[in-house]
Order: C-alpha cells, then structure tokens, then sequence
C-alpha cells in the first residue's frame, strides 16, 4: 500500500530506472559445485540487484548478470569464496546517472 | 631483467577516475608531470555513488573556489539525526545560518555523475590524460616492483602507479596478496534518488535557497543491526538510502532493498518523498573496516589511495574527503621521489607518514574500536536503548490522564525488567571505555 506511485517497491521496477550496456558474457562466475554444497546461499538474498537465484529443478544458480550494479557484496559474501568476480569489459556495465 | 628499453614510461598511471583518482592527477599535472588516468567507466563518476556530501574544506584544497564552478547541487545548512521505532520517532536538528554564506560553507550535495566528471575536466585543463572505457586488469610486476599496469587493449608504464581503483580493489589483491575483504569490514549501500520539485523541497525542508539538509537515521527497519539511513537534498531530487554491515545483512536473511522500502514508509521519512518520482536506484559497497583493515598502503612503485585503502570515517560518513586527501598526498610523495629518482618503498613510505600526520589516519586511529564494538553490542547499543528513548518520548508527549509520577516510574521498572542493573551498569562502562579510547588514547 503506498500512495507513492511513482517510487516503486518491485525490484524489476527499481532495476529499470538504471542505465546498463550489456556485456554478452557475464562477469559473474560461480562455481556451480560449490553452490549445490552451499547451505544459506547469502548471494541470493544480500544481492542489491537480485541477481542471483537458486533454481530446485535444474540444482543450479541462476546469474542475471545482466542486471548486475558492480557493487561486489556477492564476492565478499559467498561462504566458499568461489564465486570468481570480475568488472565487466570496458565501457559495458552499469552507467550511473545520478550516482 | 626481462626488459623493453624503448618502452615508454610516463610519470605516473593512476587506475580509476574517483575522487581519490583524479586528486592524485591534477597535483601531479599541476606540477609538470606526465599522468595518465585509467577509468573503466563511460565518463569519471559513471561507477560511482555515495551517500551524500562533498566537504568544502578538504575538497577546496584540491579545487580552490570549486563552488563557483563545480556543478553542486545544495550546501548544507542543517543536519537532522533521527532515531526510528517502528512507527515513531525522535529527531534532533543542528542548523547553522552561516553555512549558507561563502567562506563558511560546510558541505555540499553532489550528484556524483556530474561532479566526478567536473573533478575529472579540470585535471584534463592542468594536463593529465583521462582515459575513459579502459579497464585496468592487472599490475605489471617486475623484480617485485610495480612498474605499470595493463588494459585490456595494451601496457602502461609508469616510475609511479597509483592504485585508486575503488573498494572491490581486485589490483591490491594481485599487488599486496591482500587477503580478502571480510563481510564485517564492509557495509552495503543503496539508495534511490527521487525527483521533487525545488520549491517542494524547500517547503518541506524548511529551506532557503540553495540551502539543504542531511538526515542521519538510526534504526527503523535497522533496530539491532549495524545500518544507519539517510537523506539529504539535492536541487531538485530527495535522496534516501542506507548501508548495512554485509556480515548483519548476512545473518538477518533480508533483501536489501526490502530495507530501504520499510524505511520509505516509516511515518518520519514518508511525507519527505511523497509525491516523488524515482529517477535511479543504485547500489556500491562501502569500506567500514577502518583503521584494522587497512592494506600496506605501498609497495615499490606504487601507491594505494582512496576506498581501495579503506579510508573511511564511516562514524562521520566521510568518505570523498579521505579518498581525495590521500590522492593528494601520495602524489606530493611522488613529486619528492622524482627529485631523488627514487621509486622504492622505503622512498614512497613517506606517503604513509603524511596520512599519519594529517586528520586521516588520526580520526581512523581514533575510532579503529567502534565498528567492533557495534558488530559486537548491536543488539543492546542500535536496538535496545534508542527504542527506548522513543518509549520515553512517547510518555513524555502523551496527556493520558496518567499521573507523571507514575509515568516516570513504569518507564524505568520496565528498563530494569528488560536489561538487569548490573548489565545496564556493564554497558555504561563499555561506551565509557569507547569513549576513552576515541578521546584520550
């Protein structure tokens, strides 16, 4: 309930006020064993962008890196370390416009 | 030695375009040299976000006057602290007059993507090479000295490297085997910045002018976890945003975002947005480890400067000023290492003595023990006490037909059933001692 239409809650909708040229490879890459040993999957919740999701038919993450703001809390909070993180090439990525 | 005699090697190659960045290069193009500036984004700022003032004094001595000419969006007037229960709570407000006049401004809202880019432009006018859409990847390392850097497309050289390359700093973990950032040293940021019309602004703000306000929050959606909130005002658009330590975010299992939509709708900071309309969400890690998480800040050849060595006042939300202070400093260091021709370590420790010397790494020595002591007592410190000033508030403001005598002593029976005597007493003694240590030690 808000009567603030125009400052959504939705994370999609926040995500589509960001400006972003995409990579066609993603920059985020876990180590997929790991993910399926992983007990709390922090990546899937702490992610500001909700990039990550924990997907039971296929027992794998999903990675929208797509969307991805380069922050990099999912490197510092992935409990096995292996999540292999890079910034996207030059020139793709987010573009702040307020910032 | 594995060397290319023919390459060419300039005075210095800084990797990032931040604040701390860019302050490096115009000291260093100032005095004669030959900088070059590597930034990944589409323009200086295009990565960066923070959560809010540019500090006039600091920044003033790297941009002499800048308010006449940076694109600032308000200077800050007044800044309002405010404690949050969960559907009330307790402001204080300082405002000083005279930080709306020239000579005695105090802060300034930014948008980042204007003013980085601004900051950036006068270091390209004083003659550095900015560089933009180019990604460092890694250090050049040779014989254990750090002699440049490599892009995606060729190699830098340079007598001195300056790494400003943020908080993630993926080049100090090649450079210095930095051993990786730990959740509790480093807290996630997010906001939105939403638009609102000037005179909107004004009215609800309580404001002249260009004048603006800073809110401070505690608590809210962050009772119990080390987070603070804020809002502040642009010319024409409202800020709201909070960082949260990732090692509570972590544990409390919440999206971080869900956070920020339950501080909109805290009845305190609703009406200051209401109406508005969302223009960018972002989002970017803050360095709250401090003074004990600090990496080497130099190596042969290089330097480390800014987020990417941790320099961050988190308790006073400094940030841009530290970063930019270091930028100056390490390049004042390379200048006297040119005179000598001397690019060692033992030379650039001098930047180190410099930072020691200054308000930086005073203020962070000062208050290396709070981070620990709030990751430690969040609890009792971020959730207990400050909902209990908002009960207190409560009775202190209700006409209820309840005798004050009364009020007064419910109030404190209620305290002492919640936390014993002896342990109200322990942590009296434990905010005396954090108190000591930032004041006498």
């Amino acid at each position: 309930m808000t009567d603030n239409k125009g400052i959504p809650e939705h994370i999609d909708d926040k995500l589509f006020t960001v400006k972003y040229k995409c990579d066609e490879v993603s920059h985020l890459n876990p180590d997929q064993e790991e993910c399926k040993k992983c007990q709390d999957r922090p990546c899937a919740y702490i992610c500001p962008a909700n990039v990550y999701e924990w997907d039971e038919t296929q027992n794998k993450l999903l990675v929208g890196f797509e969307n991805c703001l380069e922050c990099g809390a999912c490197r510092i909070a992935c409990t096995a370390h292996k999540l292999d993180w890079r910034y996207p090439k030059s020139g793709c990525g987010v573009t702040f416009k307020y910032g | 030695m594995a060397q290319n005699t023919n390459r060419e090697v300039v005075d210095a190659v800084i990797a990032g375009a931040g604040p701390a960045g860019i302050s490096a290069a115009i000291t260093l193009a100032r005095a004669g040299k030959e900088v070059v500036v590597l930034e990944r984004g589409d323009y200086p700022g295009a990565k960066n976000m923070f959560g809010g003032a540019i500090y006039a004094q600091p920044a003033a001595e790297i941009f002499p006057e800048f308010w006449k000419t940076a694109p600032v969006e308000r200077y800050n007037v007044e800044h309002r602290y405010a404690l949050l229960g969960d559907k009330d709570g307790t402001t204080i407000s300082y405002r000083n007059g005279e930080h709306s006049k020239e000579g005695h401004y105090n802060s300034f809202t930014v948008i980042r993507a204007k003013w980085d880019r601004w900051c950036a432009e006068q270091a390209e006018a004083a003659g550095a090479f900015i560089v933009p859409e180019t990604l460092v990847e890694s250090l050049i390392i040779e014989d254990g000295k750090v002699v440049g850097v490599k892009t995606e497309q060729e190699e830098f050289y340079a007598k001195v490297t300056i790494v400003a390359d943020g908080v993630n700093s993926l080049l100090a973990k090649q450079a210095w085997d930095r051993p990786e950032i730990k959740p509790e040293n480093v807290a996630l940021g997010i906001k939105e910045v939403i638009s609102l019309p000037k005179e909107k602004i004004q009215d609800r703000f309580n404001l002249e002018g260009d004048a603006g306000v800073i809110y401070t929050i505690l608590g809210g959606p962050m009772q119990g976890i080390v987070g603070l909130g804020y809002v502040y005002t642009n010319l024409d658009s409202v800020v709201v945003g909070l960082g949260v330590s990732l090692e509570d975010l972590k544990h409390k299992k919440t999206k971080p975002y869900e956070l920020l939509n339950e501080l909109k709708k805290h009845p305190t900071i609703k009406p200051l947005i209401n109406g508005g309309e969302l223009l960018e969400y972002s989002a970017h890690l803050i360095p709250e480890g401090g003074f004990k998480a600090m990496p080497t800040l130099y190596k042969d050849g290089v330097m480390i400067v800014g987020d990417a060595a941790m320099l961050v006042n988190n308790v006073h939300w400094e940030g841009t000023n530290l970063a930019m202070m270091s930028g100056k400093f390490a390049a004042e260091t390379a200048l006297q290492a040119y005179d000598k021709e001397d690019y060692s370590a033992n030379m650039l420790s001098l930047y180190q003595k410099k930072l020691e010397e200054s308000f930086v790494l005073k203020d962070l020595k000062s208050y290396k023990n709070v981070m620990g002591f709030l990751e430690d007592n969040s609890k009792v410190f971020l959730g207990f006490y400050p909902s209990k000033i908002n009960e207190f508030m409560n009775q202190f403001t209700a006409v209820d037909g309840v005798p004050k005598k009364t009020k007064y002593r419910q109030f404190i029976g209620d305290v002492i059933k919640q936390r014993s005597i002896p342990q109200i007493m322990s942590d009296g003694i434990k905010f005396a001692n954090l108190a000591g240590g930032i004041l006498l030690k």
